[in-house]
């Protein structure tokens, strides 16, 4: 058999099916026929597969995808083609069983991928919103929708996906596009250039700020701890950061920095530490609890620099998510787990890039939250960090082993270089 | 064993128009019953005397169309895989030639897909090649299974005219490499296919498709076609073939004739063995008969 296979592709705005054709369609002119028929009727094709037959006697077999700006289109092309042998692949709609307790799915619900996923209602495809990693499909009342739905939040009644018929996924295609994203996928490697890496990173965030998308930046205490802070700082003064999502300690920290010139007590302007400088942070969170919380503490001058402060002052979104080793914790640190993580899952609606900056915990809990074709760049001096991100899944990751003062500080040069050339 | 051509007929003692599934069939134009017997004798005489050996279906009342026994199966060696009609009012044939069938020692087979195939009448071998007509009575998904279950090349054709329903109303192989053809029923992509594929197309007049010329029985070298159709015994005949013509006007008003009445049992005379065993040099030598 000669096989020719081409990957499948995922456009949005179009509608497609792909159908298949056996038999000795080559002979016979039944392919080109198809093929014709296709394109006489205003879609468009791509031969996904053909296997050709050696000799005579062996039939041949293509799968084609066929594909029509719009669904009535896309209909008719494929009742014409059906009559020549032309049958969906996929020509079942998905299988649903209510799941019959809270906080559960039935057996053998389809479990999610972080792809792009669709599944076949009444015949029409519908793509799958929220889309998540290890997740179950609901389908909605009214059968026209479905949404990747965590366990936890299953509620007895909801219609699950189960098996995989009539679900189709669409992987992830590297960027075509030399320019921005071509180191995409390269392995983690603490031996790489990191130069023109932070340029491309440097100028992803920029174009993603100038389009209108949502940065968000997943940021651990190291940031503090290095003296890089003011770095974040600018960025989010120049609006390069939507939303900031973090643990207790980078707040704490940030605020400790902020009301006494350390981190952890030590000092970030000169060297050594504080005299009792490590009772500073716990000083800092008390301060801020008394206040009512971070935003109160800006609001009445109790807080007047940092990080958390610049969010407030910059309208920069923030999620505090905490653990079990926290201090304090400050009070807007969420606490409860799988409160945090629903209200992470809300926040990271609409992220179109993400930077994860020194975090291990919290760069691979919003990595699973996030979908394949969210851009992530994630920098940590600790390539297990990244090698932990791609084996959970999230492997659209661009990984960076750096100390994360350089870093900050080289990014932050390279956007100030972008800024000053085209404003 | 005898390796005399041998067909399968049924007397039409029930035929008549009865019903309309086809663009020929009219309860305004009902048959002549005596002259229906009469044609339809005048034809197995012929073809006996052509060399053939008939067998003959026994009728059945409420049948009228179980004269046509193109229609039963097609039958390939000792198998016969049988049709699945699309029209409920011949639905009601299949239980009597899976009997027969059956009783006669084949191996019957039925369609896996729930596919429409009308037997002989829209599989025709040529070569090693089985053409098969689809969209107005078969279906395309039964070649797929067809192809599978016999192992051999399955060439679909398009028809595109509903008087020619029937591959053999438009198509007729008459010998390895060499068919009569009316190239307007069928679409441009099957008569592209079958100039590929047959060496020696002989195309009809529109005037004598009409008279269902294509719709002729092949015994040996002798090829029999309805009265009228003198162009295409010309043609037929200066390539070494002998003619003989029956008048079949009664069985045309139902939009049959020679080859519809007729189902060829051991093997066509256009048809090559496609065992795999065998070199292609070899499959290219030996006719069946």
């Amino acid at each position: 058999m000669t096989r020719l296979v081409s990957a499948p592709t995922a456009e949005t705005g179009d509608c497609f099916e792909e159908v298949e054709v056996r038999g000795h369609i080559i002979d016979s002119l039944i392919l080109p026929k198809i093929l014709d028929l296709i394109s006489a009727g205003g879609g468009g094709f791509r031969i996904q597969e053909i296997s050709i037959g050696q000799t005579r006697s062996d039939p041949s077999h293509a799968r084609v995808e066929v594909r029509a700006p719009d669904d009535r289109t896309l209909h008719r092309i494929l009742a014409q083609i059906a009559d020549h042998g032309a049958v969906a692949t996929q020509a079942q709609d998905c299988r649903r069983v209510a799941a019959d307790l809270d906080g559960a799915f039935p057996e053998g619900f389809y479990s999610t991928t972080n792809q792009r996923t669709e599944v076949r209602l009444s015949g029409k495809w519908v793509p799958v919103e929220n889309q998540e990693m290890d997740c179950g499909v609901v389908v909605d009342r009214d059968e026209k929708t479905a949404r990747c739905l965590p366990m936890s939040e299953a509620r007895a009644g909801d219609q699950v996906v189960v098996g995989h018929a009539g679900v189709r996924v669409f992987p992830q295609e590297r960027s075509r596009d030399p320019q921005t994203f071509e180191f995409m996928g390269s392995s983690v490697s603490t031996e790489k250039p990191k130069g023109l890496a932070i340029r491309k990173i440097a100028r992803e965030l920029f174009e993603n700020r100038a389009r209108g998308g949502r940065t968000a930046v997943v940021a651990g205490p190291a940031i503090v701890h290095t003296g890089s802070g003011e770095y974040l700082e600018q960025l989010i003064r120049s609006g390069y950061v939507d939303l900031l999502l973090a643990g207790n300690a980078l707040a704490a920290h940030d605020i400790e920095q902020a009301m006494f010139g350390t981190s952890l007590g030590a000092y970030l302007d000169r060297e050594g530490l504080a005299e009792a400088g490590h009772e500073h942070h716990l000083r800092a969170i008390n301060r801020i609890r008394r206040a009512g919380g971070i935003r109160r503490a800006v609001e009445t001058g109790v807080l007047t620099s940092g990080i958390m402060y610049q969010c407030i002052r910059h309208q920069a979104d923030f999620l505090l998510a905490g653990s079990i080793r926290d201090d304090g914790p400050l009070p807007e640190v969420v606490t409860d787990v799988l409160q945090a993580q629903s209200r992470m899952r809300d926040k990271l609606h609409g992220v179109t890039f993400c930077l994860m900056i020194a975090t291990a915990l919290h760069s691979i809990a919003v990595g699973n939250l996030l979908p394949a074709w969210v851009k992530v760049v994630c920098v940590d001096i600790n390539p297990s960090t990244a090698i932990k991100l791609a084996d959970r899944g999230s492997f659209q990751t661009v990984s960076l082993v750096t100390d994360v003062a350089p870093f900050m500080r080289a990014l932050f040069e390279e956007l100030a270089a972008i800024g000053s050339r085209e404003g | 064993m005898d390796r005399a051509p041998h067909l399968l007929m049924c007397p039409p003692d029930y035929y008549g128009i009865e019903y309309e599934i086809n663009p020929w069939m009219s309860r305004s134009r009902p048959c002549d019953h005596d002259l229906a017997a009469g044609q339809w004798e005048g034809l197995r005489r012929a073809l006996e005397e052509a060399g053939a050996r008939i067998s003959c279906l026994r009728p059945v009342a409420g049948l009228p169309d179980l004269v046509f026994t193109a229609n039963a199966a097609l039958v390939c060696e000792d198998l016969a895989i049988l049709s699945r009609f699309r029209h409920p009012q011949r639905q009601k044939e299949e239980p009597y030639f899976r009997q027969w069938f059956a009783e006669q020692g084949y191996r019957v087979y039925e369609l896996k897909s729930r596919a429409d195939f009308e037997g002989a009448g829209d599989a025709l071998f040529c070569g090693t090649t089985l053409f098969a007509g689809y969209r107005i009575r078969s279906d395309i998904k039964a070649y797929e299974e067809i192809a599978s279950v016999l192992g051999c090349r399955v060439v679909p054709l398009e028809l595109v005219d509903a008087r020619y329903y029937h591959l053999d109303t438009c198509f007729c192989p008459i010998a390895p490499g060499v068919a009569i053809y009316y190239p307007p029923a069928l679409d441009t992509y099957g008569r592209r296919a079958l100039r590929e594929l047959v060496d020696d197309l002989i195309p009809v007049s529109a005037e004598e498709a009409g008279r269902l010329a294509a719709n002729a029985a092949v015994v040996g070298h002798t090829v029999v076609t309805p009265t009228g159709c003198a162009g295409l015994h010309e043609r037929l005949r200066a390539r070494g073939f002998t003619t003989g013509e029956v008048p079949l006007g009664e069985f045309i008003k139902a939009g049959g004739a020679a080859k519809c009445l007729t189902l060829r049992l051991n093997g066509e005379e256009a048809a090559v063995p496609f065992t795999k065993t065998l070199p292609p040099e070899a499959l290219q030598k030996t006719r069946r008969t």
